[in-house]
């Protein structure tokens, strides 16, 4: 069976397809939409914005997240900043140039409509966040401040200080308490979506763990949004926070969703290293550092001497002499991929995984107070995390899983093959290509759940109708319930010797080793050979403490462990299957003579869209061709 | 790795509650070979892989960014909430400031408004009631003018970005001898209330955050400071005199009062 992977791109000239289709969209009276609920999971930028936004429209929305609070979800992490169309700085942007730069920079791997859409809204979110109290950086004349940021030749990136995330999620957070007051929001704490629940070929619920009591309840809607977010997790050492996990995404998948690109994966050059066996997580230091740092590694393999002792003439400024034009400034991908070929030449700090990031020449040029003034923030908190006086010794950096371009394949409305089922932000696959651009991640998350889905809902809903209602009572609901529950003994009776942790480290590695900054075809084939194994002897052998009668961390982390089993499994076949190299997926058999990735337009310039097709079957691949009708294929170049 | 990482022998008593209706003890667990290159919670994944190893029950402390952003860890070490640094959540401090053979004390946060889970683990809740009760500016998607139209002193912008970056760990209502979560109410107050577009609602947005507050079985205030001391963000006391100063205008001026003030006044 082949499916159609309808993209639903409206016709007419790229300027007015959204405007076009938010007429031919059918309108909810306003009247008429208590009479619907919707279920958001995840209440990060998108779930937050989406569930607010409804609210205020009149819909009924119940909104479930697993912390105890709405505001902790990831997006609060993200530093840099979001970027927006606006040309305040009359310095050539408009929301061509934004649509054109990201289409770009996501490696020609990216939706033209989808992305030119994002670019329309990029304005409006701003102007959202501004209303909202969101205390974006001013100038002293009181405006908004822009600056220029991951290479962009324009300043088009509003942010606030170093914590843009947590400034533009606690705006729409407060958005949706407000909504949480007038009970057009029913919060959900502490719930973790373990299934969906489909009736007649539509999705109509959810079933989700309470985790503090262990009960698994039933909720029924007339559609779901999903923002779950994304999945860098499996490689389990990674700049997300410890609770991310594709849990959400991945039942979903197995009940019919498409997962979409799932190799497209972004690696952040510059975060802190490895210190040891209890590394928990990874993190990231902001790469406007790159702005002024030098990155080198010592030109003598196994150099065991300290930085400072290491001769001017003995260092390697290795991203200087190989890209003369952008130096240490080149591309996340392009910087992340060169530190780990001096590593592997046994040239990285110590033996280990790591390179150095040097403020010598910019302090003796500029003076310790300038770099103090720029990076203060991130100087100390190096030091806070490595103990080393960075104003003194070089820094030491490497990548780190950061983001995840891949995701539930959507059409333009953003509903996934399950109708009624809608995905939003980083758990969709749909803007960022093979390459996601710095500073577009918040404005995707808020493009989606503040202007997109607010209208593609009520186009749903008003479609569907509100006569066909479902109650929990459903066989289907039962059914899915009994899937969860079903899983959850499982994981509970093992009883075996090795903790949720080991598994997933060893996953991890795996992972990162063969799936991570480069990847080939032996490699890819080992993670499938050795995957498939220790998930088994998780399944034999994982020890999970505890019951489910209560809170049971344990329990959480097995769930979702053996979750990213299966989509390790599904990123390297899709790895291995895209015979090319772009943005975010390297393929060393297809590089230029120069080392930089060489994309197959011919062959691939397409969306791999993956259907679940039973546990010991083979999943199988659709594909959603590419059509790029403004932006002409071109090859990146950094030199 | 840093040159100069050592491994620590510690002592750690820590307090065991199966449930909110359980009653509560500490347990003492010696734990070795601990980096000093690790985080404080890095230290405890290592306590509970051991735990687990011996089929025990591991500790549950709650956590999630670990990069001091997200707000949800937080438990007191030997009285002081988030452990000994300044400005400093648990999950940013490192190993390396404790003393081998050292023993550390971890409880909850002690709050009435914050009943334990388990272990560790508190519920937070009330402080997201406060924020509904009016730590919002009301402003429905697509009604924004443009982000310029509204100039903002750059120093006031920057004050209010002080105040916003409040964490709401609750750091602050646990090291205040009266479980009071004025810094965290008077934060949203003061960053809200700095701003024009969050000046029209000030007056009931001071009464009724002020209000759930009360409701929510929070302390009063009596200014003694202990939060500003433990807040890992470094929001300023100051926040709480502009608190004072709003509600008092609030008190005096309000034009109508939302029906849940009648008492306040």
């Amino acid at each position: 069976m082949s499916l159609n992977l309808d993209s639903k791109i409206p016709s007419g000239p790229i300027e007015d397809k959204w405007t076009k289709h938010k007429f031919d969209m059918k309108l909810v009276n306003p009247a008429n939409r208590r009479k619907f609920t919707a279920i958001v999971v995840g209440t990060g930028l998108a779930g937050s914005s989406a569930a607010s936004s409804l609210g205020e429209m009149g819909y009924n929305v119940k909104a479930f997240f697993v912390h105890e609070s709405p505001r902790r979800a990831h997006s609060v992490a993200a530093q840099g900043g979001i970027n927006g169309a606006k040309n305040y700085k009359n310095d050539g942007d408009s929301t061509y140039r934004l649509f054109y730069d990201t289409v770009k920079g996501g490696d020609f791997r990216a939706r033209e409509a989808n992305v030119y859409r994002l670019a329309e809204v990029s304005g409006n979110i701003i102007d959202q966040a501004v209303a909202s109290g969101v205390p974006l950086a001013r100038e002293y004349g009181g405006l908004l401040s822009n600056r220029s940021f991951g290479g962009a030749q324009v300043s088009r990136t509003f942010y606030a200080r170093g914590q843009t995330g947590q400034q533009l999620l606690i705006g729409a957070y407060q958005g949706m308490m407000r909504q949480a007051e007038k009970g057009q929001v029913k919060l959900f704490p502490r719930r973790e979506m373990l299934d969906v629940v489909i009736v007649n070929n539509r999705a109509r619920g959810i079933i989700v763990r309470n985790l503090i009591t262990g009960e698994l309840e039933k909720h029924e809607a007339d559609v779901v949004i999903m923002a779950t977010g994304g999945y860098a997790n499996v490689f389990f050492l990674s700049t997300n926070a410890m609770a991310c996990a594709v849990t959400a995404g991945w039942k979903a998948h197995k009940q019919g969703a498409l997962f979409a690109n799932p190799c497209y994966t972004q690696i952040h050059p510059t975060c802190i290293p490895v210190h040891g066996e209890m590394q928990s997580k990874l993190t990231l230091m902001s790469e406007s550092l790159r702005n002024d740092g030098r990155i080198w590694v010592s030109k003598i393999q196994g150099d065991t001497r300290k930085a400072n002792d290491i001769p001017e003439s003995d260092r390697d400024y290795y991203l200087e002499r190989i890209y003369p034009s952008f130096g240490n400034l080149a591309p996340r991908d392009v910087s992340s991929r060169q530190a780990k070929y001096r590593v592997d030449e046994g040239r990285g700090v110590g033996g280990k995984e790591a390179v150095y990031l040097d403020f010598k020449e910019s302090i003796s040029r500029l003076g310790q107070s300038a770099i103090s003034e720029r990076y203060g923030n991130l100087f100390e908190m190096y030091e806070k995390i490595t103990g080393e006086n960075p104003y003194q010794v070089p820094m030491r950096i490497y990548p780190a899983p950061h983001y995840t371009m891949g995701g539930l394949w959507v059409d333009y409305n953003l509903m996934s093959t399950i109708p009624g089922l809608f995905v939003a932000g980083e758990a969709n696959f749909s803007d960022h290509g093979a390459n996601r651009l710095g500073a577009s991640a918040l404005m995707q998350g808020l493009a989606d759940g503040y202007f997109v889905l607010p209208y593609t809902i009520g186009n749903f809903l008003a479609s569907v109708g509100n006569t066909e209602k479902v109650s929990t009572d459903h066989p289907a609901f039962a059914e899915a319930k009994n899937r969860v529950d079903a899983e959850l003994s499982q994981l509970l009776k093992i009883k075996g010797s090795r903790s949720v942790d080991s598994f997933h480290k060893q996953l991890g590695r795996i992972m990162w080793d063969n799936c991570g900054m480069a990847r080939n075809e032996q490699g890819l084939k080992k993670a499938l050979e050795q995957i498939p194994q220790l998930k088994q002897e998780f399944w034999n052998d994982v020890y999970v403490p505890g019951d489910n009668k209560s809170l049971n961390p344990e329990l959480e982390k097995a769930v979702r462990v053996a979750d990213f089993f299966e989509l390790g499994e599904l990123m390297c076949r899709d790895a291995l299957e895209r015979n090319e190299s772009c943005g975010g997926h390297f393929r060393e058999e297809y590089q230029t003579a120069d080392g930089e990735a060489l994309r197959d337009d011919q062959a691939f310039c397409n969306v791999a869209a993956w259907e679940y097709k039973g546990a010991s079957v083979a999943p199988q691949k659709h594909t959603e061709e590419l059509v790029f009708e403004k932006v002409k294929l071109a090859t990146r170049s950094y030199k | 790795m840093s040159e100069n990482q050592k491994n620590l022998n510690l002592n750690l008593k820590i307090w065991r509650q199966a449930g909110n209706s359980e009653k509560g003890v500490f347990e003492t667990y010696p734990i070795k070979n601990v980096s000093t290159e690790a985080s404080f919670l890095e230290m405890m994944d290592q306590l509970n892989e051991e735990l687990i190893g011996q089929k025990k029950d591991p500790v549950a402390f709650d956590h999630d960014c670990r990069e001091g952003i997200c707000g949800t860890c937080g438990f007191v070490i030997d009285g002081s909430a988030h452990g000994p640094l300044k400005k400093t959540t648990v999950c940013q401090l490192h190993m390396r400031n404790f003393e081998d053979g050292a023993t550390l004390t971890l409880e909850p946060w002690r709050a009435e408004a914050f009943p334990v889970i388990k272990d560790l683990v508190v519920d937070r809740s009330a402080l997201d009631r406060i924020i509904s009760a009016g730590g919002y500016i009301s402003v429905d998607a697509g009604s924004a003018p443009d982000g310029n139209t509204i100039s903002i002193p750059k120093p006031d912008a920057d004050e209010a970005f002080d105040n916003a970056t409040c964490i709401g760990c609750g750091a602050c209502v646990a090291s205040c001898k009266n479980a009071s979560a004025m810094l965290f109410t008077s934060a949203k107050v003061t960053h809200l209330g700095l701003l024009p577009q969050g000046q029209i609602e000030q007056s009931e947005r001071v009464l009724n955050m002020v209000a759930q507050h009360d409701i929510e079985g929070f302390g009063s205030c009596t200014t003694t400071g202990a939060c500003e001391a433990a807040c890992p963000k470094g929001i300023s006391l100051a926040a709480i005199s502009n608190l004072n100063r709003d509600l008092l205008k609030a008190q005096l001026t309000a034009k109508s009062l939302p029906s849940s003030q009648s008492d306040v006044v």
